[in-house]
């Protein structure tokens, strides 16, 4: 019956080649901790990614209680904490994968610097991995000032400053993000948010996806 | 891909029709004791990410992810501190040739170049050599780059007092959920005069003190109202001298138990009584 629908399918779109891309390839030697312990630095990468689909997944439970909005987002933090089965237990994830997501990037880097991994023919894929880090940066910015608590308000303020102090162009960008030129109020958390859910995340997307297919298409770097 | 003559396709489709075997690549091909990724090193990676995933859960259940009080841009008492990933930066910027008029330096240029040259490292570090002894410049840049980055966190964190923060800053969770009569009259004049400081549930919030349990009595409430104490200015109460009554009594019941007990201005003197007599029992 599952044969019969995946043939089906299989004449139709020619699945088989895109199954043989993702999944059917060899594990070399090196990369396996099941041989070399020491190898289970090639995980971080891997956890990287994990981690990241808890982020995905808690935030999308998240926006099912969060309310973008200056009067409620505090109350809807606090009620889904307080009150919501499993609240707190969804919101830990995203605070805390949030933390882990910055640290398991950090040791993805170092590995794949100290191993010189990036050298040609995979520069490209290092560029897009340093632009992943900061997409994930800008994810953690933005995503601290959403609860609308003191916390979240008066950093969000000080990085704005920071911003801000660009030559030229500072006061633009502040103003893009805060939705005006002095105030961190309504139209900053809204911005935020739209930011936070929509704008970075889906270059999260894209980048993540060129990542994953130049790692397919160029293998893994060798042992030293 | 084949192309070209000859070549048919699945109605007027991209797709091929004609049916190749689906053979596995020569495991021959690869060097050493290499491991097919389906499904038998997926299945360690499973348990790898379940063996992380419970330490997670773990961390997520015993600390509950913090909240603080409500934003509130008046607070002018409060101390920002970013996210730890970000106290590097926020450190950096306190030095002297890096934060006030050196700002753009600071925050802009530096970040920039670190940041830039991360970003173009294998442009900048070029040779065909992978080890890392045999490249100590880059090496020993990324070295210093991360020594530098710890040793700002760590400065940065050793100023901070995160427990301190904790309870000044922290929700008050019992005066949030505690129940105030907001039906009776003395919540209207608390609502018109002390709200937009002590907070909706008088839970206080910065250098504004909490209301709730309060351990002075309706005179020095009133009082304080009219004539300030503390910070806190002379002048604020602005109302009839009844109202004040109801203000009093309003804030003296509060947290007390006493929230319920009809909230009317009559029989001021038995309800204070009777919220005295609540406080000393809830004290043992």
């Amino acid at each position: 019956m599952l044969q019969k629908l995946y043939d089906w399918v299989d004449e139709r779109v020619d699945i088989t080649p895109l199954w043989r891309d993702i999944a059917d390839h060899e594990v070399p030697e090196h990369v396996n901790p099941a041989h070399h312990f020491s190898a289970f630095v090639y995980c971080f990468g891997g956890l990287t990614f994990f981690v990241t689909v808890i982020q995905i997944l808690s935030g999308m439970f998240l926006t099912m209680y969060y309310v973008p909005d200056i009067e409620n987002a505090w109350k809807s933090v606090y009620y889904l904490q307080r009150e919501v089965a499993y609240g707190q237990i969804v919101r830990g994830m995203h605070h805390w994968g949030a933390s882990l997501v910055i640290v398991m990037l950090f040791l993805h880097t170092l590995r794949v610097f100290f191993q010189g991994a990036y050298k040609k023919p995979r520069e490209l894929n290092w560029v897009i991995g340093v632009l992943l880090f900061f997409v994930m940066l800008g994810l953690g910015f933005t995503g601290y000032l959403l609860p609308w608590d003191n916390k979240a308000y008066f950093a969000t303020q000080v990085g704005l400053e920071i911003a801000a102090a660009t030559p030229v162009i500072g006061d633009g960008i502040r103003t893009l993000l805060a939705g005006d030129p002095s105030i961190v109020g309504a139209q900053t958390l809204t911005r935020f948010f739209a930011i936070h859910v929509f704008f970075l995340p889906a270059a999260l997307f894209g980048l993540m996806a060129f990542h994953f297919i130049l790692i397919r298409k160029q293998g893994i770097s060798g042992p030293l | 891909m084949h192309r070209g003559k000859g070549m048919k396709f699945v109605g007027d489709s991209r797709v091929t029709a004609e049916k190749k075997a689906n053979l596995p690549k020569d495991y021959s091909e690869y060097p050493g004791r290499t491991e097919a990724f389906w499904p038998n090193f997926l299945l360690k990676e499973w348990l790898v990410g379940s063996v992380f995933l419970i330490g997670f859960l773990i961390l997520t259940a015993a600390h509950p992810s913090p909240l603080e009080q409500q934003a509130d841009p008046t607070n002018a008492g409060y101390i920002p501190l970013p996210d730890w990933y970000f106290l590097f930066l926020y450190q950096f910027l306190k030095y002297q040739y890096a934060g006030g008029e050196f700002i753009v330096l600071g925050a802009i240029v530096m970040p920039g170049l670190a940041f830039g040259a991360l970003l173009l490292a294998p442009f900048l570090d070029r040779g065909p050599e992978r080890r890392p002894t045999k490249r100590p410049i880059a090496v020993g840049l990324m070295l210093l780059g991360v020594f530098a980055t710890f040793w700002l966190t760590y400065e940065s964190v050793q100023h901070a007092d995160y427990a301190h923060r904790a309870e000044k800053y922290g929700v008050n969770v019992e005066a949030v959920e505690s129940e105030i009569d907001k039906s009776g009259p003395g919540w209207e004049v608390y609502e018109a005069n002390c709200m937009s400081c002590h907070g909706e549930a008088l839970q206080g919030q910065g250098n504004y003190p909490s209301l709730m349990d309060t351990e002075k009595s309706a005179d020095e409430i009133k009082d304080i109202a009219q004539n300030g104490i503390g910070q806190m200015p002379a002048g604020i109460f602005n109302g009839s001298d009844e109202e004040l009554q109801q203000l009093a009594d309003f804030i003296k019941n509060a947290g007390s138990g006493g929230g319920g007990e009809g909230g009317s201005s009559e029989g001021e003197s038995s309800e204070e009584g009777s919220s005295e007599d609540g406080e000393s029992a809830s004290g043992h």
